[in-house]
């Protein structure tokens, strides 16, 4: 499985780290509720077959922290961003 | 009709120009309802129909496979059993596990293959050293063999591995002695002919495409092959546990991963027992045919493909190397891949659900094979009686949000831990 980073170009997986899951967002601590989705965030999770949003590191390149859309059926990867532009976007959204 | 294995039959079948053997199993075609359905016929699953029908006098089972027989995981694993854990809510269940698999062969009557030719865990460090030891006396205190070993003893049963090694000296292990291997795949047909002759249906290529669940109550699954109603349905679908729950609206404190295993080509009698290298992750055993079976690490990222990536290959190998250099030349024969239900602490789920009538029996990470009697016996218990066994008192669905985790490693929520 190779990773194309948009700044290296494509690179073995093994360059890279992974965190999983990239749709998860830490819960507001101040919320009534906050206990129960502490517990979702941290534990629960989707665990489609087929298309996965999920965080990986490019621990032996450039450090970027990359969002890559792959299909955990078949390892075919159909989109990288960098996470901070996916950040950036979430937070405009409100 | 010969329909029990013995000297005997054998004898008596030699004789008669082997025509008397029956077929393991039947292959009935699905009726319209029981009362339970069981998803999933790998080893969990066919052993609950056992134990169901066995311990608690329910035969009206079925077993729904989307595939074959254990087609999945129980074929696909290293054969190792073992009961070295450290925590209470695992030690008493991994036990049970182990005085089944003692009496398993006679209770199937079924050649299983089960072989105590022990496991050693080798320690390479003074710290790790004292790790093991308590470990060690917490087995003890359960009622579990467990021996700690010098590095002169491991050297006089090993005499090959590399103690001098400059980063990962050999200092000594902790062997159970009654932990071993057993034949897989013979598990999961001595189970399914065990439950077929006490009447379980088992329905191969069946795939469950849903589950029916009316007032908040499990009714029955679709499948490919239509309808099938069930006072109680229990999930036992390794891999795709998240997504068999997801049909009746459950997300789960799960995660699926691949873990490769692998064969070397037979070469002659050189390890007697199970060894793992404590300072990497490898683990070896030698199966009669004189192959090398070995195994380490998940590849590390979320997959439901049967099939991994190189560098995990690479990543075990080394291991390989490092403990035992003389594997080197050894040609590797075949690896192969399966897919693991890393459960968000490392240890397994057997419980109730917050649906009605439908049961989880999930989270097995990596150690689901040498767990295959007591899943089955606890499962088939918590189905028949609704409440949990109490050696599988602890493995309950809510301690994730209770925060009563049963945390083997420590290192708190991940689902990467074994």
């Amino acid at each position: 499985m190779r990773i194309p980073c948009p700044s290296c170009g494509e690179r073995g997986h093994e360059e890279f780290a992974y965190l999983g899951d990239a749709s998860l967002v830490r819960p507001d601590p101040t919320a009534p509720d906050a206990e129960a989705r502490f517990a979702d965030y941290v534990y629960l999770r989707d665990n489609p077959a087929g298309a996965l949003r999920e965080l990986w590191y490019h621990a032996a390149g450039c450090h970027a922290w990359l969002v890559v859309t792959r299909d955990t059926r078949t390892h075919e990867i159909s989109g990288v961003e960098p996470a901070k532009a996916a950040a950036l976007r979430r937070q405009e959204a409100g | 009709m010969t329909d029990r294995y013995s000297f005997l039959s054998i004898l008596k079948e030699a004789f008669s120009g082997q025509k008397g053997w029956e077929p393991v199993w039947r292959e009935p075609a699905p009726k319209r309802d029981y009362e339970v359905v069981i998803v999933g016929g790998g080893g969990h699953g066919l052993a609950t129909a056992h134990y169901l029908a066995k311990e608690h006098g329910i035969t009206d089972v079925a077993v729904v496979e989307k595939g074959y027989l254990g087609s999945g995981n129980v074929g696909r694993n290293t054969t190792i059993v073992r009961s070295n854990y450290l925590l209470d809510g695992n030690i008493p269940f991994y036990e049970l596990s182990m005085k089944l698999w003692e009496g398993l062969e006679q209770d199937l009557n079924y050649n299983a293959m089960v072989s105590q030719r022990g496991v050693l865990n080798l320690f390479h460090s003074d710290a790790q050293r004292d790790a093991y030891a308590r470990r060690g006396n917490a087995m003890r205190l359960n009622g579990v063999d467990a021996e700690l070993l010098d590095q002169a003893a491991v050297k006089k049963m090993l005499p090959f591995l590399d103690y001098d090694n400059a980063r990962f000296p050999i200092q000594g292990g902790l062997i159970q002695r009654r932990g071993g291997t057993v034949r897989h795949d013979a598990v999961a047909w001595g189970y399914a002919r065990a439950a077929d002759r006490r009447g379980v249906d088992l329905i191969q290529n069946c795939e469950v495409t849903g589950i029916t669940v009316e007032g908040g109550r499990a009714i029955g699954v679709e499948t490919t092959r239509g309808f099938i109603g069930a006072k109680k349905v229990a999930l036992a679908a390794a891999g795709n546990s998240s997504r068999v729950a997801a049909m009746a609206g459950l997300r789960l404190p799960i995660e699926s991963h691949v873990l490769q295993a692998f064969v070397s080509e037979g070469i002659k009698p050189f390890i007697d027992g199970v060894v793992t290298f404590g300072a990497g992750h490898f683990y070896i055993s030698q199966s009669d045919k004189g192959g090398l079976v070995f195994g380490g690490d998940i590849d590390g990222y979320n997959s439901y493909a049967q099939r991994g990536n190189l560098p995990t290959i690479e990543d075990v190998c080394e291991g390989g190397m490092a403990l035992m250099p003389r594997i080197g030349r050894v040609r590797l024969l075949r690896h192969w891949g399966g897919l693991m239900d890393m459960s968000m602490d490392g240890s397994p789920i057997i419980d109730r659900t917050p649906v009605d009538g439908l049961y989880l029996n999930a989270g097995w990470c990596y150690g689901g094979f040498k767990a295959t009697p007591a899943s089955g016996f606890c499962f088939a218990h918590l189905i028949a009686r609704d409440e949990p066994h109490p050696d599988a008192a602890a493995l309950r669905l809510d301690r994730f949000a209770r925060g009563t985790l049963i945390d083997e490693k420590g290192v708190g929520a991940q689902p990467n831990l074994h």
